[in-house]
């Protein structure tokens, strides 16, 4: 009876047409369900047998990825109860660590999953680098994974200013202040008092909304760690994850000959 | 110059391949010749223009000015947009009230808080100094028992003259606008900077002498 309605829903157009192929285990249909799937389909449908060895790969650039995911889903979490002004953020910091059910469980999350991509980007690089994976034809690759990195810090130098606490804005009063320095942009820097800078219209003015870390400046880097940096990542991702599969997938032992 | 692209779309069309083998006859139903307009679309050939202007140029350079205009202006606009016109942040001139509220020797600590800025009264006057530490801009204390300023950050040291002596700090702390206002009050502006390095502390406004 159970078997009948079931084979009876796989005949409907709508079973169908969301999954298009049987669970046959041909080499074929096991492809076929790779190529024919949006999310599937970033992987390449044979891999290397060295490539799944994780003392090769450490796994490094997949946890990284899914740490940004984690972040990204726990970050939209936190933005239904977290106000960027200077009146709330602070209060709301603290409403979340102290009053909203399991609002701790989010804001560590989000917290310890920044720490830790933070350190796998590192750790990603230094196995690539290790295993001269940015050698041609890869040295493209690795300019944008040098990119992703500064994002990686980026992001995780803005959102560290959200707590709105002592810490925060003294850490972001301090890092910001390095943009004073900037050659041609910072009105301490190189050429810059020549080109007419001033606190109030060079680089660090810019950042911080400001001449110094003041509400204006919350908002600004809240915009910036929640919109454009993750955008700005995540198209280098998408050119990431697409250079490795165009220039044949993980790099592996030069036997000669292609790897498959 | 102005008639070389001319010549050249010519030359390239020119030539003719020797070894080309004659294309095979047309086949009947192809034989009656069409009448032709002449094409409207291109300039005549004698034209000697460089840009051969007509109404499909014409209309291709204007789409595209107008495109990249609109480009770069809108992108000018957004950087200005960043730049805020008005800033709701703390005037840097204020009063300072009337010099013979200060004692002599004392460092005051009045206006840390609200315009980062000491008045130190000194036997023959005053100077203003700027409570931003010149290691990473951080506000350090007066520790009058040490009679020294000292940065909580990362532990620099200034003498009550503002000259560092001690941890990170590159060059002294700045000093300050300081003069009277009209009215006999202490003028301080914050925006008006004088540095040791460039020996600006003996300069007009550094220092506000005054014996009473």
């Amino acid at each position: 009876m159970l078997t009948q309605l079931r084979d009876q829903f796989r005949k409907t157009d709508v079973y169908k047409s969301i999954f298009r192929h049987s669970y046959q285990d041909t080499q074929r249909n096991r492809a076929l369900q790779i190529v024919d799937n949006v999310f599937l389909h970033l992987h390449p449908v044979r891999v290397p047998r060295h490539a799944t060895n994780l003392g090769y790969t450490w796994g490094m650039g997949g946890i990284t990825f899914l740490l940004f995911i984690v972040l990204t889903i726990t970050g939209v979490i936190l933005m239904f109860y977290y106000r960027p002004t200077a009146q709330y953020a602070y209060e709301d910091m603290k409403y979340l660590m102290n009053d909203v059910p399991f609002g701790p469980l989010m804001r560590n999350m989000h917290r310890w999953a920044a720490h830790a991509m933070v350190l796998t980007v590192m750790l990603h690089m230094f196995r690539v680098f290790l295993t001269g994976s940015y050698k041609p034809p890869r040295q493209f690759n690795w300019v944008v994974g040098v990119l992703l990195l500064v994002l990686t810090l980026l992001l995780s130098f803005s959102g560290y200013l959200l707590p709105w606490d002592q810490l925060a804005i003294w850490a972001v009063t301090v890092g910001t202040n390095m943009a004073r320095a900037t050659p041609l942009l910072g009105h301490e820097g190189p050429f810059g008092p020549e080109l007419g800078l001033r606190p109030d219209n060079d680089v660090r003015f810019v950042l911080l909304g400001g001449t110094e870390v003041g509400p204006p400046t919350l908002l600004r880097f809240y915009v910036g760690h929640c919109i454009f940096l993750p955008l700005i990542a995540v198209i280098f991702m998408v050119v990431h994850f697409w250079r490795v599969r165009k220039d044949g997938g993980i790099s592996g032992p030069d036997t000669g000959k292609k790897n498959f | 110059m102005a008639d070389q692209p001319t010549n050249e779309v010519v030359k390239i069309e020119a030539p003719v391949k020797p070894d080309a083998a004659p294309k095979p006859a047309q086949t009947q139903i192809a034989s009656q010749p069409v009448p032709r307009k002449p094409k409207q679309d291109r300039a005549p050939e004698e034209d000697p223009g460089i840009w051969r202007m007509n109404r499909r140029n014409a209309l291709w350079v204007g789409g595209w000015l107008a495109f990249f205009g609109f480009i770069l202006t809108s992108t000018v606009g957004a950087l200005r947009y960043m730049f805020p016109r008005v800033l709701f942040e703390p005037p840097t001139k204020f009063k300072a009230g009337f010099p013979f509220d200060y004692v002599v020797g004392e460092v005051s600590e009045k206006y840390k808080d609200e315009k980062r800025v000491w008045i130190v009264r000194e036997k023959d006057g005053f100077y203003a100094i700027v409570s931003i530490c010149t290691h990473l801009g951080c506000t350090p204390r007066w520790l009058p028992s040490d009679n020294k300023f000292k940065c909580p950050c990362h532990g620099s040291g200034f003498y009550k003259s503002a000259i560092n002596f001690e941890g990170p700090a590159p060059r002294p702390l700045e000093r300050a606008y300081i003069g009277l206002a009209d009215d006999g009050q202490i003028e301080i502006d914050r925006s008006v900077k004088f540095l040791y390095e460039k020996g600006e502390w003996g300069k007009q406004g550094s220092f506000l002498a005054y014996k009473g």
